[in-house]
């Protein structure tokens, strides 16, 4: 067994997509049992890692490894639960059938079907078509889906974009009760004032990693008063670096 | 390959089908006006000649192809287009789970397209079947998978719902035209004919017409040559499901 400070292990890792040079050379290791924020503008870079880690994508060079296994390994395809940031789920389904037919794949329970659909507060749209739902509603039905079977890591790429302050503090408030179960969790956001929810905060820009350390401490080394700030102060610090 | 995973898929392909009912409605009823068409066009003028008898086999083989090739083009592209194919093969389904779940679910709808149709023109239309009825459903349905894989195969190569589409007059219709569908296959220039020997829907309309017209005693009532349309064009469905495989990747650039 693996140790459980490094559920998600990224080392040099670089990826070319097409001309861009979209990750270039970053290293980390994500802990089991918190909430690991993926912070950075548009455009940074997050997807391109998030699918590195799910084992999705092509990667130029460097290795990310998952619960002890090489990113992709066919063991981990029932252990690491992934949302894109479109969502992925059949528009011409139900809520139900959609999360009926995933969990059958998974080899998953027929109960976890509507817990994870309470889990994502759509039981009162649980029969309706996912065409018919609101942009907000539809990427909580494919974050429903990567809920399925309670996986050890949960990589989740924006998943609280456009849904309602309400139902934002909900979804983080469960995302820390599955922490807490030992599940790792790594969220993407380019809201910055998502960052104070996260347990530890990767910084990104550029296809490079800026920070990896805990909001307390970012916000104490940066000697500002909120990650957004800690953000800019890191960026100018870089870029007079290289000036000098 | 998954039992579970591959009827899993099979089914959800089926419930996004009834679903969608004016696919569906199109899926079954078009074929039969079409054949009746057909008929009326050779039989209903107190025509001469045995047009129907000639033209309704191949139409039987080649409904089922080219409306299954379309369809199934487009649903493929649009599971790799909005996600679901990435989410599906990062989770453990192989990718024979895959193609086996859209094979079964539109083999069991060219089932019943070709049952209404075959029902149509014999009972209906009087079209004179030599060898067994049931044998025109099976060379219809074997034809159906065919284009389900050659659709999956294709559908690697768009980009859009338009470009799918497209390439329904590309790789079909030369292949209606060369498939002795106008002119006789031996009666074409050499090269053509050469040309519609490697075509495998040559050997789809081969087959039902010889079951119309079978002269044999084997299984169905049908020959030999018959078994072995069917052997060519099982083998290029076989064909088009590998390279389908091979254009369903778990990673991508």
């Amino acid at each position: 067994m693996m140790k459980n400070d490094g559920m998600v292990a990224v080392r040099d890792l670089v990826v070319q997509r097409g001309t861009v040079r979209a990750i270039r050379g970053l290293s980390f290791t994500a802990p089991a049992g918190q909430v690991t924020g993926l912070l950075g503008p548009s455009g940074c870079g997050k997807s391109t890692l998030m699918r590195a880690i799910v084992g999705v994508q092509v990667v130029t060079s460097g290795t990310v490894e998952v619960l002890g296994l090489p990113a992709g390994d066919k063991r981990l395809r029932d252990r690491v639960g992934y949302v894109t940031q479109a969502p992925s789920v059949y528009d011409d389904l139900t809520v139900a059938e959609n999360l009926r037919f995933f969990a059958r794949v998974l080899g998953a329970a027929p109960t976890e079907v509507d817990r994870c659909i309470e889990a994502v507060d759509l039981s009162q749209a649980r029969d309706q078509v996912v065409a018919r739902l609101s942009g907000g509603q539809r990427s909580r039905v494919s974050l429903a889906v990567a809920l399925l079977g309670s996986p050890e890591l949960l990589v989740l790429d924006e998943p609280t974009v456009g849904l309602d302050p309400v139902l934002r503090r909900d979804l983080w408030a469960m995302f820390h009760r599955l922490a807490a179960t030992g599940a790792g969790l790594l969220v993407s956001s380019h809201v910055m004032d998502e960052a104070e929810r996260c347990d530890r905060l990767l910084l990104m820009r550029e296809g490079e990693l800026l920070a990896d350390d805990t909001p307390a401490a970012l916000l104490e080394r940066t000697s500002t008063p909120d990650v957004e700030s800690a953000f800019l102060s890191l960026v100018e610090r870089a870029s007079r670096e290289t000036v000098a | 390959m998954n039992a579970r995973i591959t009827l899993a898929i099979a089914s959800r392909v089926l419930i996004q089908l009834r679903r969608d009912r004016r696919t569906l409605v199109m899926l079954l009823v078009l074929p039969c006006l079409i054949l009746t068409l057909l008929w009326w066009m050779f039989e209903g003028g107190g025509g001469t000649g045995h047009g129907f008898d000639a033209l309704g086999p191949p139409l039987l083989a080649l409904i089922p192809f080219v409306v299954m090739f379309l369809v199934t083009s487009v649903t493929t592209l649009r599971e790799r287009s909005s996600g679901t194919l990435e989410r599906l093969l990062s989770m453990p389904t192989g990718k024979g789970d895959f193609l086996g779940g859209y094979a079964i679910a539109f083999g069991i709808v060219a089932a019943v397209q070709s049952t209404l149709a075959v029902a149509l023109c014999h009972w209906v239309l009087d079209l004179q079947v030599s060898g067994q009825v049931w044998m025109l459903v099976v060379v219809a349905v074997v034809d159906a998978v065919l284009g389900t894989a050659l659709g999956l195969f294709v559908s690697a190569f768009a980009q859009t719902e338009f470009q799918a589409v497209q390439f329904m007059p590309a790789l079909v219709i030369p292949q209606m035209l060369l498939c002795g569908l106008f002119v006789p296959r031996d009666a074409m220039p050499r090269v053509l004919e050469v040309l519609s020997d490697v075509l495998p829907l040559s050997y789809a309309v081969d087959a039902m017409s010889g079951v119309v017209t079978a002269t044999g005693d084997g299984f169905g009532g049908v020959g030999g040559e018959v078994w072995s349309d069917v052997t060519v064009v099982l083998a290029f469905t076989l064909a088009g499901l590998a390279l389908g495989a091979a254009t369903l990747r778990r990673r991508t650039p």
